[in-house]
């Protein structure tokens, strides 16, 4: 499974994007317009997407989309 | 159609008292009630009598502290119908004394139900209304959280806990079409105070400016409006069903 797509994907579908602003180092609130129930909603999204638990504290640290790909290929590896 | 036709509403505490008679008014105009309560013979009866007027219930038997347990039924309930639009946080118990003598684990437990029940039950209710961008949100609140009351300052410190929870909830979730009022009964005649020596209900009544207590339907027939689309514009609210005992 290409991780990297399916968060791509996801974060378009959840956040209301253009596929072309969702890069590495876009900000999930800054760049791409999220409020803060939307990254919850998001995080809950990858976890149900992918099967896996996301603690809170790490939850906090995935703020641009390169840290979530990141996060989520080293968790699903 | 009816008001309410297919709503999915959960409503806890609701084997008996003033949450059974919301679950009876809800299901009568059209929704589903779910109802969570301790005793599984007690909510079969309450299932049984709604199912008897030929509208639905469903129930489960729950402690609505117990976070797992509450969010594995909702999981449960979401599955089953695919969205829950009405959560009713209505689980409420007393353990009155006066300050000087309470028990600390007299404080705890009235907070841990009335308090902690509502926040775990929002919380684990939330994340199904969020994606939903709609839902109805009512904490039944009590009119001694407004204005306190001797030899029950655990019960009042919790309800007037729960109207500033719905008032935080209503601003978090307002963004989402989340609508969360609070409902502050009066004296509401139930089986608890039916128990009450005929004097003493006498003289609450005296001081009720409409002079009668509340009755269950009272209550319920409020919950009924704030959970329909013609309260669509009311959130954050603490609205008193007390015959004027304060204004
Ligand atoms: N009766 C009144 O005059 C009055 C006035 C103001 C507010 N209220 C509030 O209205 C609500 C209902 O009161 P009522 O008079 O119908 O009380 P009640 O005692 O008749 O009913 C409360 C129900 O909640 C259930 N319950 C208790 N703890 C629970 C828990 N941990 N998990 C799940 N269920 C639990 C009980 O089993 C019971 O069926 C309460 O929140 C109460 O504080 C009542």
């Amino acid at each position: 499974m290409d991780i990297k797509a399916k968060v791509i994907d996801l974060i378009v579908e959840e956040l209301g994007v253009e596929i072309g602003e969702v890069t590495l180092e876009a900000s999930f609130i800054e760049d791409l317009g999220a409020d803060s129930l939307d990254t919850v909603e998001l995080i809950m999204k990858f976890e149900e997407e992918f099967d896996i638990d996301i603690a809170d504290e790490d939850a906090e640290g995935l703020v641009t989309v390169g840290k979530a790909i990141e996060y989520l290929e080293k968790q699903l590896s | 159609m009816k008001r309410l036709e297919d709503k999915v509403a959960i409503i806890t505490g609701a084997a008996r008292g003033i949450g059974f008679s919301i679950a009876e008014m809800l299901s009568e105009h059209g929704a589903i009630s779910i109802i969570i309560d301790l005793n599984q013979e007690a909510i079969d009866i309450a299932v049984q009598k709604i199912d008897d007027m030929g509208n639905k219930a469903i129930g489960f038997a729950a402690d609505v502290t117990n976070s797992e347990e509450i969010a594995s039924i909702f999981k449960e309930i979401h599955k089953k119908f695919g969205k829950i639009d009405i959560l009713i946080n209505n689980a409420g118990i007393t353990k009155d004394g006066l300050l000087m003598k309470m028990k600390e684990s007299d404080w705890n437990a009235v907070m841990d139900v009335n308090l902690k029940g509502t926040f775990l039950c929002t919380q684990k209710v939330c994340r199904y209304m969020i994606k939903n961008r709609s839902g109805v949100i009512l904490n039944i609140a009590s009119v001694v959280g407004i204005m306190g009351n001797a030899g029950q300052a655990n019960y009042a410190a919790s309800k007037g806990g729960v109207i500033a929870l719905t008032k935080s909830s209503a601003k978090e979730f307002a963004s989402r079409n989340i609508r969360v009022n609070a409902i502050a009964p009066g004296f509401i005649k139930t089986e608890m105070t039916d128990k009450l020596p005929q004097e003493v209900i006498d003289n609450y009544s005296a001081a009720i400016p409409l002079s009668r207590m509340g009755t269950v339907k009272d209550v319920a027939n409020l919950c009924i409006f704030l959970a329909s689309e013609e309260a669509s514009y009311i959130t954050g609210q603490t609205i008193q069903v007390d015959g004027g005992l304060i204004m």
